[in-house]
């Protein structure tokens, strides 16, 4: 009879074979979909070059629908119900709860996605991943999107029954670490994601049908943002989570506090969804009010919780570091750091892409005043290029190089390409972001395949030149980056086929779980009284960043409407 | 030591359960953005 627990001898980690299994299914979903939307992303990144303007433009839409509901859909939810079983059943070090119940969760989620794929590459969908109403696809599209929720939510709800298993079997003791409590704020932001999406698509799928009159298009986008955007929200919980989980890997690396981490994740809990409102912001029947509280008071103390994570962790990880001997200068820690491991760099990547472009822009998008310079812009894609892609695809992408070997036992291939990946992917990226957002300061629209209206047969309107130029950099951009995402596909893919099979108690070497440095050794560390003051330079920078681009984005408006 | 001393503080115990905070987590912006949300666009007189 096989085991049904087994032990990682390069962690120590026990896996239940039963969430071992799921966490394997959902990941490979989760990178085939990832495959799928990137080649739509390519073709979408060609049309929006002007110069090259490739796909017709019925296949320009039909190709940005299937791009944003893979990648921030399918590919995402896929690996966080993946995380979501990692952090709970093999951190916890319990049975997963249900895994019955987890496959149908599984299947739900597989026919969905699948079916959503057919029926958008039928034409019959082409309503972008918002679907606003009226605008109406087919039935089976909103159907396919319910599965996939569903089957989301059971995802959810088993995690919570894991946890509850291990605490009833004491598992652990005392409270569930950092990382398990950071998937718990995911697993909660999902719930309410999936809640929204569920209030919404259901009577949008019945009025596809033809047995409600009319959704009201104010209360679809209202309540839609409450799944679409908290949607994202689960990305950044999550990819904090592996944030911290990473630092712990490769450093041994404690987080500086768990109080303040733990205030910063209940911080997400209450208010990080609320950031949904932003896409509200030049809507006519809600309130200034409605939308001051909820993009702006309540939501600057989830951004409050976004800084203290960027603070913390690069902290943790510099105190590490400096307690293991690398404690000369201000940097001598970042110096040091493994840079070819792409575990670390894709991490490190993020973090820094994540809170210097994807932060700074969601806030000054967050300002209802300042909002109206690049709403409905591709200035918003190249803020959420920032947090997503740089931000959670690429922390989920050097999680996985880690979990390769851990969780698949396989070791990795074409590991010289594995430590120049992220840098491909990441810098690629950043030019997404930031050309995007360049362009979109200047007024290019966002879901435009006609940006200057030419084929209308009306007014043609001209945009500078430096407007083509930034696209025509995006579009060199997207090619980096496409360059990234199929080298990490690749390796991973071959990784899993072809990669040396690793024996039950075999261990790597070099080791792939770095041994925490002795308390006594973060004695002393730093400058005088503190202790991570490489870390406070750059939290710094980034204020100052942060200040000049929030003032910068104000002069913009002044200069908008002259007076006299 | 009593077993009042031995009992987590109120906070800790807060975060020691995800169904509380699965609670709060749900509530809040169901009542910040969305009921509030859809109130305000219930409240838009209808055009005559």
């Amino acid at each position: 009879m096989t085991e049904i627990f087994r032990t990682c001898p390069d962690t120590g980690l026990k896996f239940h074979r039963p969430a071992e299994n799921l966490m394997k299914a959902n990941a490979v979903a989760a990178v085939v979909f990832l495959l799928v939307g990137g080649v739509y992303g390519l073709l979408v990144g060609l049309t929006r070059w002007p110069a090259v303007h490739l796909l017709p433009a019925d296949w320009f839409y039909l190709a940005l629908t299937a791009h944003g509901l893979n990648v921030l859909i399918f590919w995402l939810i896929f690996f966080e119900i993946a995380l979501l079983y990692f952090c709970s059943a093999a951190l916890l070090g319990c049975r997963i709860a249900t895994p019955k119940i987890a496959w149908a969760g599984f299947a739900l989620m597989l026919i969905g996605a699948l079916m959503n794929n057919y029926i958008v590459l039928t034409g019959n969908a082409t309503v972008m991943m918002t679907s606003y109403a009226p605008m109406e696809a087919h039935p089976l599209f909103y159907l396919s999107l319910i599965l996939f929720a569903v089957g989301a939510l059971i995802g959810c709800f088993v995690f919570f029954g894991t946890l509850v298993v291990a605490k009833a079997e004491k598992t652990y003791e005392g409270s569930v670490s950092l990382v398990t409590f950071g998937a718990i704020t995911a697993a909660i932001i999902a719930v309410f994601t999936i809640v929204s999406g569920a209030i919404i698509l259901i009577p949008t799928l019945l009025w596809s049908l033809g047995f409600i009159a009319e959704i009201d298009a104010l209360a679809y986008r209202l309540i839609w943002w409450g799944f679409g955007h908290s949607s994202q929200q689960i990305n950044v919980a999550a990819h904090i989570s592996v944030w911290y989980a990473i630092a712990a890997i490769v450093f041994g690396a404690k987080p500086m506090s768990e109080k303040v981490s733990r205030m910063a994740f209940l911080m997400y809990i209450l208010f990080l969804q609320l950031a949904s409102a932003h896409h509200l912001l030049a809507d006519p029947g809600v309130s200034s009010e409605f939308k001051m509280f909820n993009t702006s008071y309540a939501m600057y103390l989830a951004v409050m919780a976004s800084m203290v994570h960027g603070l913390t962790v690069p902290g943790s990880i510099e105190a590490a570091q400096r307690a293991k001997g690398f404690n000369s200068g201000l940097f001598e820690w970042l110096r040091r750091a493994p840079w070819g491991n792409p575990t670390f760099s894709g991490m490190f990547i993020s973090l820094v892409g994540f809170g210097f472009l994807g932060g700074i822009s969601g806030v000054v998008m967050g300002v209802e005043q300042i909002n109206v310079l690049m709403h409905n812009t591709v200035y918003v894609p190249g803020h959420f290029h920032a947090t997503v892609v740089i931000g959670t695809t690429l922390a989920f992408m050097a999680l996985t190089y880690w979990l390769v070997p851990v969780l698949f036992r396989r070791e990795l291939v074409m590991k010289k390409l594995a430590s120049w990946q992220p840098y491909l992917f990441g810098i690629g990226m950043s030019g997404v972001a930031l050309f995007l957002m360049g362009a979109g300061t200047l007024g290019v629209p966002r879901r435009h395949w006609d940006i200057t209206f030419s084929m209308t047969g009306g007014v043609v309107h001209e945009f500078p030149a430096a407007a083509n130029t930034l696209l025509a950099l995006n579009g060199l951009s997207v090619i980096l980056a496409i360059a990234g995402g199929a080298a990490f596909c690749i390796i991973i893919v071959s990784s899993l086929l072809f990669g040396r099979k690793l024996g039950n108690e075999e261990k790597l070497d070099p080791p792939i779980m770095a041994t925490p440095p002795e308390d006594s050794d973060y004695e002393g560390i730093g400058t005088g009284a503190i202790s991570v003051p490489g870390t406070l330079v750059l939290a710094g920078v980034f204020f100052v960043a942060f200040a000049v681009y929030y003032f910068i984005n104000w002069k913009y408006l002044a200069e908008t409407w002259g007076i006299g | 030591m009593n077993d009042d001393d031995q009992t987590p503080p109120l906070m800790q115990r807060v975060l020691d359960n995800p169904f509380i905070l699965l609670f709060l987590g749900v509530a809040f912006p169901s009542v910040l953005y969305l009921i509030w949300g859809i109130m305000e666009i219930v409240s838009v007189p209808l055009a005559n």
